[in-house]
């Protein structure tokens, strides 16, 4: 880099000039004793410290207890293992392809392109909760959808949903919490139930979730599910009026519950995944997204309480799913489903999970992205059979 | 700028003064909310969201940093260093430039690589300039973390130097670059 040397050049040139000249900025100060000099040795290293201290500090260095994507990604290894390649949590799954027709109502609510009458492709994944990529289908495992909606103007909308109607964990501690009481003992290889039931008589708000999830009966399919977002969002309109939302997407293939019958894992352990695999060849699936208005005082920041009955919902449009395939050569795979993916009119709101999520989705993504990738549950040929 | 008074030789001009300081206080700002937000769970959305577009704006004022030293007159290096040290400090000015056009540019072409939206603020975002490969994600994540430690720790070396003239050599090094001006006695 021969400009950045210029001024070697010069000074080569410059015959050398005595010190008093070259340095005329400063007084000829009165030459330090040994003392002094040790002195200001320590005083240099003194701040060298504070710097260096200040920046381990807000590494989070001095506080080894407090709660970390990376120590959260951590205890989900520790609780299913490490899987290569595959998420730390949704771990089994199939990506799904399709679009959404935006019907205009959702203009007024926010100004977010997605919300304008027209339609954008979406790419999807359908997973199960739980860390295990080769999980057998229950049909009281966690539904899990993620989607992105890739809108004309180069911004993206992603959002990874679930079929429970409130979320069980009001902040991300407690989430943590409960993994570990069901983090498997080394000695028996099983997670202790007495954690279990500590952690629920010490969180009275995921008792009170637990009650309203079970007092609906899971439905036979992915395709036939509700898939709710569950945690608030602030939306902006074109002319800066700000509201909160919740959304929920509401299937349009009619509710079937899930029957005695079809759950015998012995015969089909993606009993689930098949079913969606088979449907979605027969017919688009269809899902209409409902964006519930909040009123002044709903909770915004908890997500294991529902908003009040009655609340005012728009649907916006219909989503459509039409072709599947399996993560080996779904796109969906490579996506980090981070629900902080906004475009503009949309905002998180103060619900502590989500800042959380996109931290530990983060975190998740990057480990499984340069890890081998495995083969997943659901092959090409089990897409194909 | 009359450019013949031994003043203005001895510092360093007006606008790379003025540069300097404001990227260093951006430099400085960055690594602390990097080294943060990937510790933090609450944070992380609100630092990340400045992150970027502040790691962007370094892009862009080292790019204009550059031009404006190849543009201006250097003050010569003082007669109290040492040709060790000046290669010393040449070499240490090379790798804070070098790092700062590269880092920036790894952040921009990681998320490139991860297929993320590169959001600036509100509907402005950056086309990505690599195509989709979590592997590249991976390894350049990795990158990003290893050049924002190496850059630190040439910054460490960098204001240990400063120091070391200003309060021990006692050459007032740091006066060639404090944005006021300095006159000579
Ligand atoms: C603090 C709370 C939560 C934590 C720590 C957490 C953790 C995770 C992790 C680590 C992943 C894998 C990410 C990846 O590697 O791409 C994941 C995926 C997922 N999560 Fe969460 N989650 C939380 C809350 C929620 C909530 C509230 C919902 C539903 C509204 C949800 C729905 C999903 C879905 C659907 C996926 C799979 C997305 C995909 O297919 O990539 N999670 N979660
Ligand atoms: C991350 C922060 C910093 C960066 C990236 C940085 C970068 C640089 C660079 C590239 C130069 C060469 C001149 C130029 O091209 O502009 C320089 C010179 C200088 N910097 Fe910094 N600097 C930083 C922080 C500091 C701090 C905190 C101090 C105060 C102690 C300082 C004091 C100086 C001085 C006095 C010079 C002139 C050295 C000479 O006489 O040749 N810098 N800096
Ligand atoms: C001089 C410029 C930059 C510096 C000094 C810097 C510094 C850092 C640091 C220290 C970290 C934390 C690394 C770790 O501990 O693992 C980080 C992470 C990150 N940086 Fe930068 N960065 C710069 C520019 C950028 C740019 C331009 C972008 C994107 C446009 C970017 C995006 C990110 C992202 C996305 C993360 C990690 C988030 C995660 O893993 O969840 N950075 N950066």
């Amino acid at each position: 880099m021969a400009p950045l040397a210029n001024r070697d050049a010069k000074t080569i040139h410059s015959s050398v000039e005595p010190l008093g000249e070259t340095g005329p900025m400063e007084k000829h100060p009165a030459p330090l004793t040994a003392g002094n000099v040790l002195a200001r040795l320590a005083g240099i290293g003194v701040l060298l410290l504070a710097v260096v201290g200040a920046f381990l500090y807000l590494g989070g260095w001095f506080s080894p207890r407090k709660l970390t994507p990376v120590r959260f990604v951590d205890e989900f290894e520790r609780v299913n293992g490490i899987h290569s390649g595959f998420r730390r949590n949704h771990a089994k799954g199939v990506g799904v392809r399709g679009f959404f027709d935006s019907n205009g109502q959702g203009v007024r609510l926010s100004k977010a392109v997605v919300f304008q009458s027209g339609r954008v492709p979406v790419i999807g994944r359908f997973s199960l909760g739980g860390g295990d990529p080769h999980a057998s289908d229950e049909l009281g495992n966690v539904r899990g959808l993620g989607l992105q909606f890739s809108l004309p103007d180069g911004e993206e909308w992603r959002t990874a949903m679930i079929n429970l109607p409130v979320f069980p964990f009001k902040d991300p501690q407690a989430f943590y919490d409960n993994l570990v009481a069901s983090q498997p003992d080394p000695n028996t290889h099983q997670p202790d139930p007495a954690k279990g039931v500590a952690f629920i008589a010490s969180h009275p708000e995921t008792a009170r979730a637990i009650g309203i999830i079970k007092s609906g009966a899971p439905s036979s399919g992915f395709d036939n599910s509700a898939y709710y977002g569950l945690n608030a969002f602030r939306f902006v309109n074109a002319d800066g009026a700000s509201i909160y939302v919740r959304w929920a997407l509401a299937p349009v293939q009619p509710y079937e519950a899930g029957s005695g019958a079809s759950v015998d894992k012995n015969l089909n352990k993606n009993f689930l995944f098949d079913g969606l695999i088979a449907s979605i060849r027969q017919h688009p699936l269809q899902w209409r997204l409902i964006m519930t208005v909040a009123q002044p005082g709903d909770p915004t920041d908890d997500a294991t309480i529902p908003w009040p009955e009655g609340r005012e919902q728009v649907d916006v449009g219909t989503l459509t799913l039409d072709s599947v395939e399996s993560e080996k050569t779904s796109p969906a795979r490579d996506i980090n489903f981070d629900p902080l993916v906004l475009p503009a009119g949309m905002a998180p709101s103060n619900d502590p999970l989500l800042s959380a999520r996109s931290a530990v989705y983060s975190q998740s993504f990057t480990r499984r992205a340069g890890e081998t990738k495995e083969p997943s549950e659901i092959t090409p040929a089990e897409v194909r059979k | 700028m009359s450019a013949s008074t031994t003043t203005d030789r001895q510092q360093f001009n007006a606008s790379m003064r003025f540069l300097h300081w404001l990227m260093a206080a951006a430099v400085l700002t960055i690594l602390g909310i990097g080294v943060a937000m990937v510790a933090s769970l609450g944070g992380y959305h609100s630092l990340v969201s400045i992150h970027r577009p502040l790691g962007i704006l370094i892009l862009i004022l080292v790019v204009i940093r550059f031009v404006n030293r190849l543009r201006s007159t250097l003050p010569p290096f003082p007669a109290t260093m040492s040709p060790q040290e000046r290669l010393a400090a040449h070499a240490s000015e090379v790798l804070l430039y070098t790092l700062l056009f590269v880092q920036p540019l790894v952040g921009w072409a990681m998320l490139s690589a991860a297929r993320y939206p590169i959001v600036m603020f509100g509907s402005l975002h950056l086309f990505p300039i690599l195509p989709h490969s979590v592997m590249l994600y991976a390894f350049l994540r990795k990158a990003h973390t290893f050049l924002a430690y190496l850059l630190f720790l040439t910054f460490i070396a960098h204001f240990s130097a400063i120091l070391f003239h200003t309060l021990i050599v006692r050459d007032g090094m740091l006066n060639r670059m404090v944005p006021w001006r300095v006159r000579a006695r």
